[in-house]
């Protein structure tokens, strides 16, 4: 966070900054159901980054020429709270937040059965109440807790982490010093903890073997969070059972 | 290697054990998929987030949360939205809209050059009405031809999770049975969520309500609920 000036060395002993080994993870925190009013909603925490996400809809969707005849539309809006960094944010759209929002979409459009409710559309709001890099990781999770509170159906949960290069090595989950003053930024979501990539957004220049290594890491780290978000979700609803429904 | 795949079918989880998106319910081909579920190879996933249903070969799942989607022979309280020169616009609380069209909703020749047809229904009235039909592309039709189907008039109106609507009535209409006797209120419950309630002791029965929403997944509801009737106002 902040402008803090280079450190010498982002890496000493085998250990970051912040105490962390290179393939340990921030530590991860999940809500479920914290907008009342929202159909559904979820927070995610990657150490000092906090996502915010609300779910609306399925509900008509406008404006009309945008709706489809036999699908779903999805709308992504993500922003940052104008506090949520060190040095205050114009609240509102950015050329930033705008490409954000669409990736966003595009990555939840893979696991979205839209043709479940024609002609209409779901709003989904992503805020950044704190940002200490991988936002946009943060954001997606968020959104797919969200998703799945509000009765969205869908094939997977999307879980999503970042790995980056400082000082030449690889590391999971890239924190804000790292992010400043690192080589490389690579935003890694996958559907579950499968193969199936959704997003794959690369800042930096790196070799072959470094990016398939990366692959591999970030998947690891995907599987963990996919797991928060699972039992995050069963949390949720154990507090006793149904025996006696209908 | 075909026959082996078929004597490995198996359902992996329990009735009524909570599922979330992407959960595997059951491999091989010996089960279907109902709603709320999908297949993907010879394995049939979770869609949504609720309980397993487990129905002979059926898998399928009951949503804890989600909006309403309308389905033909589901009894609805709607409000009317707006009026077209031989048909009504009824909000459903569904992301659909629903249409009431002039011969399934009076049963009478209207001249329509000669009268006007909100004296049936108008603008802002609450009604008790049937699903009729709902098309591929969620246009849904309404009829009034029921013997329930009634424009509902006074009393209070408040809306509930439509996920939650068959907790409130309960096994063979036992739960809303009980709210009915102990409260001496009119009740009628819309699949859709919205719940009408006249009577004198309406605030009684709207707390019951409400808090069969909120504790819908707690065991012993019955019995929280039957002591909040008896305690009274």
């Amino acid at each position: 966070m902040g402008k803090v000036g280079k450190p010498e060395k982002l890496i000493e002993n085998n250990k970051r900054l912040d105490g962390r080994g290179l393939e340990d993870m921030r530590e991860m925190s999940i809500e479920v159901g914290v907008i009342k009013k929202a159909l559904g909603s979820g927070t995610f925490r990657f150490g000092e980054t906090y996502a915010l996400s609300a779910v609306y809809g399925p509900k008509p969707f406008h404006p009309r020429f945008l709706q489809d005849p036999q699908k779903l539309v999805l709308k992504c809006k993500y922003t940052m709270a104008p506090f949520s960094t060190t040095e205050r944010i114009r609240p509102g759209y950015s050329r930033r937040s705008i490409e954000i929002s669409k990736v966003t979409r595009l990555s939840l459009n893979n696991v979205v059965f839209t043709e479940d409710y024609p002609r209409t559309g779901v709003d989904v709001l992503i805020e950044i109440m704190q940002a200490d890099a991988s936002t946009r990781c943060a954001g997606i999770n968020a959104a797919s807790i969200a998703l799945a509170d509000a009765g969205v159906p869908m094939k997977d949960l999307i879980a999503s982490c970042s790995v980056g290069v400082i000082d030449g090595t690889i590391i999971l989950d890239v924190g804000g010093i790292e992010d400043n003053y690192g080589e490389v930024d690579l935003a890694i979501a996958t559907v579950a903890d499968q193969d199936k990539f959704v997003l794959l957004q690369l800042d930096g220049i790196l070799t072959k073997e470094q990016f398939m290594e990366m692959l591999e890491l970030g998947k690891k780290g995907c599987a963990k969070v996919y797991e928060m978000q699972k039992n995050a979700l069963r949390e949720k609803y154990q507090t006793g059972d149904l025996d006696d429904t209908e | 290697m075909e026959e082996n795949k078929d004597t490995e079918s198996q359902v992996l989880v329990k009735e009524r054990e909570l599922v979330t998106p992407g959960d595997v319910l059951a491999t091989g081909l010996d089960f279907l998929p109902s709603s709320g579920c999908y297949r993907e190879n010879n394995k049939i996933k979770a869609k949504l987030l609720g309980l397993a249903k487990i129905k002979n070969r059926f898998i399928g799942i009951i949503p804890l949360s989600g909006v309403y989607v309308p389905r033909p022979g589901d009894g609805i309280v709607g409000f009317v939205k707006d009026m077209q020169s031989t048909s009504w616009i009824i909000d459903i609380n569904s992301p659909y809209d629903a249409l009431l069209v002039l011969g399934e909703a009076v049963g009478e020749f209207v001249d329509i050059t000669k009268r006007d047809i909100s004296v049936y229904y108008d603008i802002g009235d609450v009604i008790y009405a049937k699903v009729l039909n709902v098309t591929k592309s969620k246009h849904v039709q309404l009829t009034m031809n029921d013997h329930r189907a009634k424009k509902l008039s006074d009393g209070r109106i408040i809306k509930i999770t439509p996920s939650k609507v068959p907790r409130l009535i309960g096994k063979q209409g036992s739960m809303i049975e009980l709210i009915k006797n102990e409260t001496k209120c009119q009740i009628i419950v819309g699949q859709n969520g919205i719940v009408w309630i006249r009577g004198e002791k309406e605030g009684l029965a709207t707390r019951a309500v409400k808090m069969i929403e909120q504790e819908s997944h707690v065991s012993g509801l019955t019995d929280n609920i039957t002591e909040l009737l008896q305690k009274g106002e």
